[in-house]
């Protein structure tokens, strides 16, 4: 079976749910979700916190999940789900496989939102034994609030990101045990605020510059190794929840040669959100690993918008300057500027590998400074570090990359 | 399957260890008779699984057998099971691919030792390697690191699935009315005049005839009847799969030229469209210590980033580490003890996989001598396994099949492509997957790259019968 449709939007997640439903006042569009359920993440993500930016007001994850899903359906919006983009079938054509069967999808433009997952134990090449007991705090998440299954009684949570902090409120929802969070971070004050946190709120120790040595046990954790200052200590534990540490879903920009990012891993897009194959736009957390969900739904706002104008036939392929993430960052998104179009929320959005809490923000191009100047926010390793693009203003089209780095 | 009466019941043959030489040996020997009556066989296993140790953690290849020891009892076997093992594998639907693999020599003694490696296949009776220099050898794999001298070409090598191998193998053997029991140690045997008793976890069993292929236990179930021919250490072999966007970089098996201490590091493609790097070889004493290691990894790290540097900025899947048995003698030790009734088959090395149907028909003989065996004429058909490789439909890819089961249709693990009804057959099988070990063996599930990150809940509701 062969489906067309103006708009094919991959994944329903908070970015794609928003585009797909901004999109469907005046176009035919499908969104497909290979989940059974529509939402992505937030689903099972309990805590508060979401939909502060783009819905005006504070709730929790699967509230969250089901206002967008809602209000896609009530736009229009056709929501295909445990339906799967397996490979693309042509330039803007899909195979998707579902229980009703084995499907091509064309459409005119294709809005990839397939999200982000977190690096799982061999990604971060951890040795030792493998026992079950070790998993992602989005396996934890699923596993406590939809599928109510026990995860063991004492745990280890390696990374220190806001998710990891999610993890141990679950943990703690599931009446296991954190007994201590691991992170390589090499400045203990880098971690101030969450540490404090966690020690006011948890009385969890944070264990700083501390590298994963192995895990042990031969069936089931029994521990895990760690190495600080040259000296190994093994914790005992039976769980082990590996957090954070971002890897976009790329696949299937990947399999079809769209440009990646070399340090974020995620396809390189330009301030409207378009990849580097015409009429494929990107939004969410596939392009910048991660930031929060209701700025994912703004991206998927900004992205429909794009859409639009390549639907009406704006297909301009305007220049472009690359951004490049200089000293004190790993990475930029978008990493393509176009001055016609300001980027979503009209903020760059930065991952800092370093720690300040005023940084001093100096923007480059051809060797010149155009622009340096404190912002009154931290930047921190495992949080977004986000730009406003005001500071792009005197960016030269001709004048070749443009480096933004901490002063 | 384990079945009330075994512990009575006198076996004509009794198979110790169900990695893939003892699975291969109790397929073989449950297809035969003597005098018109069929072998009452069993196959025992102290883990709960079949193919749960050795077996799962090679370098999953079949050997042409090129570089064998000429004249050794093991070189024949390889050569002999290459054939064996590829027709069954396609009859059986085992995912195999025909890769080839290509030698390279990093270094001048490497190179000039390439003619002689051509010599030793030569006489190992393989005669289709090529010696190619450092530009074709790019020509092959552009993504090689720098400083290739030159190369060994042997097109017959394939790559093939280790876990799909021993359960084909037990499933026709329990489909020919071989018993399995699992979760059943063996501690100790007693020759009797006409039946052995093994003492194991789960009470006596009584066989006719014992045959120990206990892998890196057969040593000593070997010496506790009394001989001493060969000893073995554990051999650890450290492995990464990296994730399938890896798998552009190389479509050919990528062997190093072996030196005295062992075959080196290889990087290949696997039959599930990722690609590995490894193996390590670091002797040890504890027969149980399958943990990877820091200075492990950080070895085939370097190893892979001087061969293969893109390798390197990919993401890993998976990390494990397989003992091998090394053994002190220079070849396998496959002999019989007529006085006994009494087969070892020890001391396999890497090459098991490739030369276990070899091996079975070898004992099988050995048996034959003094007990003589027929060809059943009943036989059920060659199981068909379910498909798990890429190189064949897989069932997300089947229309017809959706059409007629829509669970095939529904994808319940991601990275994989492994759907609810795959996943249903092997909980419900006759030799159903009894954790998620055994489940990844059979369907790929949470093998990929999100390790479960999606489906880890799903997946283990499933396990449980909670859906």
């Amino acid at each position: 079976m062969t489906d067309s449709v103006d708009v094919v939007v991959v994944g329903a997640g908070p970015a794609g749910l928003r585009a797909a439903t901004d999109l469907a006042r005046d176009h035919n569009v499908l969104l497909l979700e290979r989940e059974s359920q529509a939402g992505g993440i937030p689903r099972h993500s309990h805590h508060l916190g979401y939909g502060l930016r783009d819905l005006g007001r504070v709730m929790s994850g699967p509230s969250y999940a089901r206002a967008l899903v809602d209000r896609a359906l009530a736009a229009g919006v056709q929501i295909r789900t445990s339906a799967m983009v397996t490979g693309w079938a042509g330039s803007h054509s899909l195979h998707v496989t579902s229980p009703t069967g084995r499907d091509r999808v064309h459409a005119r433009a294709v809005l990839l939102a397939t999200g982000a997952r977190e690096r799982p134990r061999p990604a971060r090449w951890i040795a030792g034994d493998r026992p079950a007991g070790v998993m992602t705090t989005g396996q934890l998440q699923q596993a406590v609030y939809l599928r109510h299954q026990s995860v063991g009684s004492t745990a280890v949570i390696l990374g220190s990101e806001l998710v990891s902090w999610s993890a141990v409120l679950t943990l703690r929802e599931a009446g296991c045990r954190p007994i201590a969070m691991v992170t390589t971070a090499a400045r203990p004050e880098a971690y101030a605020l969450m540490g404090w946190a966690g020690r006011v709120a948890f009385r969890l120790p944070v264990l700083c510059d501390t590298s994963v040595v192995s895990i042990n046990g031969h069936n089931r954790v029994s521990g895990i190794t760690v190495r600080r200052g040259g000296r190994e200590t093994t914790i005992a534990c039976d769980t082990v929840i590996t957090t954070g540490d971002w890897v976009p879903d790329h696949e299937l920009a990947r399999s079809r040669g769209i440009g990646i990012d070399a340090s974020s891993r995620a396809p390189i897009a330009d301030t409207s959100l378009r990849l580097t194959d015409d009429g494929v736009f990107g939004a969410g957390n596939l392009l910048h690993p991660v930031d929060t969900a209701d700025v994912c739904a703004l991206d998927g706002a900004h992205a429909a918008g794009s859409i639009r104008r390549w639907l009406a036939g704006d297909s301009r392929n305007a220049q472009a300057v690359e951004l490049r993430a200089g000293e004190g960052f790993a990475w930029v998104a978008p990493g393509r500027w176009r001055p016609e179009d300001a980027p979503a929320r009209d903020r760059l959005l930065l991952w800092p590998t370093t720690v300040h809490t005023f940084p001093n923000i100096v923007v480059r191009q051809a060797g010149r400074v155009i622009s340096r100047a404190r912002v009154p926010w931290p930047a921190a390793p495992g949080r977004m570090f986000r730009l406003p693009s005001s500071r792009m203003a005197h960016v030269r089209m001709d004048d070749g990359p443009v480096e933004i780095s901490l002063g | 399957m384990d079945s009330a009466g075994s512990r009575d019941m006198i076996f004509d043959c009794i198979v110790v260890g169900a990695g893939v030489v003892g699975a291969a040996i109790a397929r073989e020997l449950s297809g035969c008779s003597h005098q018109g009556r069929a072998l009452n066989v069993a196959l025992v296993e102290a883990r709960e699984d079949v193919g749960d140790a050795t077996s799962k953690a090679n370098t999953a290849i079949l050997h042409t057998g090129f570089d064998a020891t000429p004249g050794t009892m093991e070189s024949r076997l390889v050569r002999r099971g290459y054939h064996l093992l590829l027709n069954y594998a396609l009859d059986a639907g085992i995912p195999v691919e025909r890769t080839g693999a290509l030698l390279v020599a990093w270094t001048e003694d490497e190179r000039l030792t390439l003619p002689l490696l051509q010599d030793k296949a030569v006489s190992n009776g393989y005669l289709e390697t090529s010696i190619v220099n450092a530009q074709e050898v790019y020509a092959r794999v552009p993504s090689l690191g720098p400083g290739v001298l030159g190369g060994l070409v042997v097109p017959d090598e394939f790559i093939i699935c280790p876990w799909t191998t021993p359960l084909a193998f037990a499933h026709d053997a329990i489909a020919r009315g071989a018993h399995l029991h699992l979760n059943t140690a063996v501690t100790g045997a007693k020759v009797g005049p006409d039946e052995t008793v093994l003492q194991t976890s789960a009470g006596p069993l009584r066989t006719r005839w014992l045959i120990n292929a206990a892998g890196l236990g057969s040593d000593i179930l070997d010496s506790s009847l009394g001989h001493d021919r060969f000893h073995l250490h554990p051999r650890r072999g450290q492995l990464i799969v990296f994730d399938k966007l890896a798998r552009s970089l190389v479509d050919v098996i990528v062997l190093p030229v072996p030196s005295k201490v062992g075959k080196g590091v290889l990087i290949s493609p696997t039959v599930f469209g990722n690609v590995m790097l490894g193996p390590t070889a670091e002797d040890l004493t504890d027969r149980s210590d399958t943990a990877t290691t820091d200075e492990g990894l950080a070895f085939l790290r370097d190893k892979g980033a001087k061969i293969l540097p893109a390798l390197l900025h990919e993401e890993v899947t998976a990390m494990y580490a397989g003992l091998r048995a090394a053994s002190d003698q220079s070849d396998v030790t496959v002999e019989v003890n007529a006085d006994q009734r009494y087969v070892v088959a020890g001391g396999i090395r890497s090459t098991g996989l490739t030369a276990s149907m070899a091996i079975a028909e070898q004992v099988r003989s050995l048996i034959d001598a003094n007990l003589p065996l027929t060809d059943r004429t009943d036989l059920p058909p060659t199981v068909r396994m379910p498909n798990i490789g890429e190189n064949e439909l897989r069932p997300f890819q089947d229309e017809s099949l959706i059409a007629a089961d829509s669970a095939y249709g529904e994808i319940v693990c991601f990275c994989e492509r492994v759907t609810r009804g795959e996943i249903r057959d092997a909980l419900q099988s006759h030799l159903p997957a009894r954790d998620l070990d055994g489940l990844r063996r059979r369907t790929r599930a949470q093998m990929g790259r999100c390790q479960g990150f999606f489906c880890g809940a799903e997946i283990q509701a499933m396990m449980d019968g909670v859906e």
